[in-house]
């Protein structure tokens, strides 16, 4: 196997100062071989989105090491990162300009990249996504929320990246929707080799599109396993046995032994 | 059922809104019986479940046009009541929880002060009695320290909490319905459930009833007694909770199967083929009744 | 229901097509859809109208306005509104409705400079100071304060105290005047934006700071500033009034509406119209205006479309 497509070492970031402080993430390492697909599973205030955040250069001032295709990562990425590395947000709501067109959305990283035939590689890539050329010219507000988040992929796909960072993509969608889009990224993974790091606080979704997992909560991951071993149960953590519980759907009795976990750094 | 009446009674509703394009149904022959048990309205964006039940507590804006064969409390048909009659019937009787705390707290009062005033508003007590009653209900929806989390603003306190304190707000005037919109989709799994037992404990220690709506077919399956599927403003089917994995009826059955599952396989997903004859009247599909 | 396919059927399904062929078809639609709700707003539709009148007006004045404005006729002074003086006679003989219908050039000239120099500059001091925020921030926000913190008159007043009487002068000091709410506004809408998923993909897609201020967060801060402007039309016009009222702004001969209204003053118990027809029409024009923007932030707000 080649160098890994993206590898974290001992990655961490600080929020706020003084009583406010608040070490967000602390000690995350972990690698994504090229061509995985790599989840991290948490709840709210884990610090999973805040990963992906560094990853992208959205956040600065984190400590450790990020390299991506064996590229150390430092201070204000290059234009040429951007074609290397790409996002999915999370609410396909907020992630349209809402005064422009899906045409506008999908030109505009071309024109920064100063890559041609524009005209021709919009309509490919929606073609991609499953929308037609109908969809071309129209406003955020004129599409529904499982079409919008397909324009934001077609728009992460645009640039041609090799990683994509997928920030809850399905979380804002409805059930029969959220299928419809797993598909497609799943399907987009095989056509163009993509390496793939999800975060979500869904276990099902992850097992379902990831190969490997780390469970993490509140800024450190508690553990790294493979899908056979989540599927298995060979977890040693009883973060991620409560984690599961939880997904199983409401159960009165095992409710009351669910805990509140610190990290073990912490303990 | 038992012999006596229905707690609630929701007769053929219809809730239409203007559009550019002609009135629009955002509900369509809706018919719902319940007694003091939890039943859930599951759906899906658009299926009209959190419009059904604003209608009830005819919380819609003036606009919408809600026209029902009945929609009887109690025996008594909310339709008729005037604006006056109906806000008794508000919170004193039927109680409301909404997905946001955040919304529905006043941000510059303390909440204490605010579960206070929902139990003084519908009776006659003196402010020692409504904040020991407001310490009682902090208490029984399981925050560990009443006193200090009365003295809080709304802002100071976590989603979890804010959604506690939202339903010991609801439940502080004693309704004898409870329902709760999405109470608990913006919170994490492990909190949401810690909620619906609190909510569970109090629904059943009051014989209350309780509608719960939510887009989440599992959790309303494992925790209600009974589950109305709402898809496109009509009711695809009723049935028992237990029932629900063994349904027929193609939206149920393709809801259930284009969720992902942690023992799930790695190919694509089944997706749900949508089909106009669902929101035809008498489409039946193989429900069971 | 039966469909004639006459033009404007196939021009109103081509504008609210679902599935425009091109940017300038949804562009179009977009701002068919705006002048429906827009139309929807009786007031606004008057407002609009006056205005429309009033730049009409200001175009053929020569061809509308019965005299010439400056031309003194000092038999016909201070004759009362009739057949052959619409509006009356001023103290020397000019005719008040020629006087008005010039006047309307200089109006539309004054606000619409002061909106040309005003907006731009104040919607770039605050895009800039929201979007960057930090130091930049601070420095363009505490100037924005300064000019803030004195009455708009009373600071009108001095910089043409200092550049000399004169409309070219009232004009500049107006401007200055008038730009730190645009920016304050900009500044506000700015922030909310800032963090946006749509601003963050931008920025992961290579974007640079003048890219994404000007194609991504101005248009989203320029609706509001519109309204803002547009609702200001009226208070500028009245500044103006007030700075040719103390003899300030636009100097005699020229037929400046607050002027006017100043002179008149004199006579205002026995020869009433004198200051009531300029002073009805700064009122008219104003009122437009205000009904105008209260039209517009319906049509325009950013929120109203999500």
């Amino acid at each position: 196997m080649s160098a890994p497509m993206l590898m974290i070492e001992a990655l961490g970031i600080v929020f706020g100062h003084g009583a406010a402080r608040n070490r967000a993430l602390q000690e995350v390492s972990f690698s994504v071989p090229q061509g995985g697909s790599f989840g991290l599973v948490g709840e709210s205030g884990s610090g999973k989105s805040t990963v992906l955040n560094c990853i992208a250069g959205l956040l600065d001032r984190w400590t450790g090491t990020i390299k991506v295709a064996d590229q150390v990562l430092q201070g204000r990425r290059k234009l040429s990162f951007s074609r290397q590395v790409q996002m999915v947000f999370q609410d396909p709501y907020a992630s349209l300009h809402p005064r422009h067109t899906v045409d506008r959305t999908l030109r505009e990283p071309l024109a920064i990249h100063r890559l041609g035939d524009a005209s021709r590689r919009v309509v490919q890539v929606l073609r991609e996504v499953g929308l037609g050329p109908q969809f071309r010219f129209r406003y955020p507000h004129q599409l529904s929320g499982g079409q919008r988040q397909r324009v934001a992929i077609a728009r992460a796909l645009i640039l041609e990246p090799s990683l994509l960072l997928l920030d809850e993509p399905t979380s804002a969608l409805d059930v029969s929707i959220q299928a419809e889009v797993l598909n497609l990224l799943q399907d987009i993974r095989t056509q163009r080799h993509l390496t793939y790091l999800l975060v979500s606080h869904d276990l099902a979704v992850v097992s379902h599109m990831c190969d490997q997992l780390a469970v993490m909560c509140q800024g450190v991951i508690v553990e790294t396993i493979s899908r056979e071993q989540l599927q298995s149960g060979e977890i040693s953590h009883p973060y991620t046995g409560q984690l599961l519980l939880a997904g199983k759907g409401y159960d009165r009795a095992a409710i009351d032994a669910f805990q509140d976990f610190l990290p073990t750094s912490q303990q | 059922m038992p012999a006596e009446a229905p707690l609630l009674q929701v007769d053929r509703l219809r809730v239409a809104f203007p559009s550019p394009r002609g009135e629009v149904a955002a509900v369509n022959d809706v018919s719902l019986q319940m007694g003091r048990e939890k039943v859930g309205i599951v759906g899906e964006s658009g299926s009209g479940k959190s419009i059904t039940a604003r209608a009830i507590l005819r919380l819609l804006p003036p606009y919408a046009d809600i026209s029902a064969q009945a929609i009887s409390f109690k025996g008594e048909n909310l339709l008729d009541l005037s604006e006056k009659e109906m806000r008794r019937i508000r919170g004193r009787q039927i109680s409301m929880v909404m997905q946001d705390p955040k919304y529905s707290l006043n941000p510059v009062r303390k909440v204490g002060e605010q579960i206070g005033e929902a139990y003084s508003l519908h009776r006659q007590a003196s402010k020692r009695q409504a904040r020991e009653q407001t310490l009682e209900m902090l208490a029984a929806v399981r925050i560990r320290n009443p006193e200090q989390v009365y003295n809080l603003y709304p802002h100071e306190v976590s989603g979890g909490m804010g959604q506690r304190i939202m339903i010991a707000m609801m439940l502080i005037p004693e309704p004898s319905l409870l329902i709760a919109d999405e109470p608990t989709s913006a919170l994490d799994v492990t909190v949401r459930l810690q909620v619906l037992a609190i909510l569970d404990d109090l629904v059943s220690q009051r014989g209350m009833g309780l509608i719960f709506i939510s887009h989440d077919l599992e959790l309303v399956a494992s925790f209600c007694d009974r589950v109305v599927i709402m898809y496109g403003g009509r009711v695809m089917e009723a049935l028992a909770a237990g029932d629900l994995h063994s349904s027929q009826h193609p939206y149920t059955r393709g809801l259930i199967n284009c969720l992902p599952k942690v023992q799930g396989k790695r190919g694509r997903l089944p997706t749900l083929e949508r089909d106009a004859a669902w929101l035809t009247a008498d489409f039946q599909g193989g429900a069971r009744q | 229901m039966d469909r004639p396919t006459g033009i404007i059927t196939r021009t109103r399904d081509w504008l609210l097509s679902d599935t425009p062929a091109s940017a300038t078809q949804a562009a179009a639609g977009r701002a068919y859809l705006g002048l429906r709700l827009f139309g929807r707003n009786r007031l606004a539709v008057l407002g609009l109208a006056i205005i429309v009148a009033l730049v009409a007006l200001a175009l053929f004045a020569p061809q509308i306005a019965p005299y010439d404005p400056i031309a003194t006729d000092l038999t016909n002074r201070l004759q009362a509104p009739s057949t052959s003086h619409l509006l009356g006679t001023d103290e020397v003989g000019r005719d008040i409705f020629s006087r008005i219908v010039w006047g309307s050039r200089l109006t539309l000239y004054i606000i619409g400079l002061v909106a040309i120099i005003a907006a731009p500059v104040g919607i770039l001091v605050g895009t800039v100071a929201g979007y960057f925020g930090g130091f930049i921030d601070i420095v363009l926000m505490r100037l924005t304060d300064i000019f803030l913190a004195f009455p708009k008159l009373i600071l009108a007043l001095a910089f043409v105290a200092a550049l000399g009487p004169g409309i070219e002068n009232a004009i500049i000091a107006i401007a200055i005047t008038s730009w730190p709410p645009y920016a304050r506004i900009a500044r506000g809408e700015t922030i909310t934006f800032r963090n946006a998923d749509f601003i963050r993909a931008i920025r992961l897609q290579g974007a640079g700071p003048i890219r994404i201020i000007t194609g991504h967060i101005m248009p989203l801060c320029l609706s509001s500033l519109i309204v803002r402007v547009t609702l200001d039309m009226a208070g500028i016009i009245l500044t103006a009034a007030g700075l040719g009222f103390l003899g300030l702004g636009a100097q005699p001969p020229m037929p400046e509406w607050g002027a006017m209204t100043s002179t008149g003053r004199a006579y205002i118990l026995d020869h009433w119209w004198l200051i009531t027809m300029p002073g009805t029409a700064i009122f008219v024009v104003s009122l437009a205006f205000n009904l105008l923007g209260d039209g517009l932030r319906e049509v325009l707000d950013p929120r109203s479309d999500s």
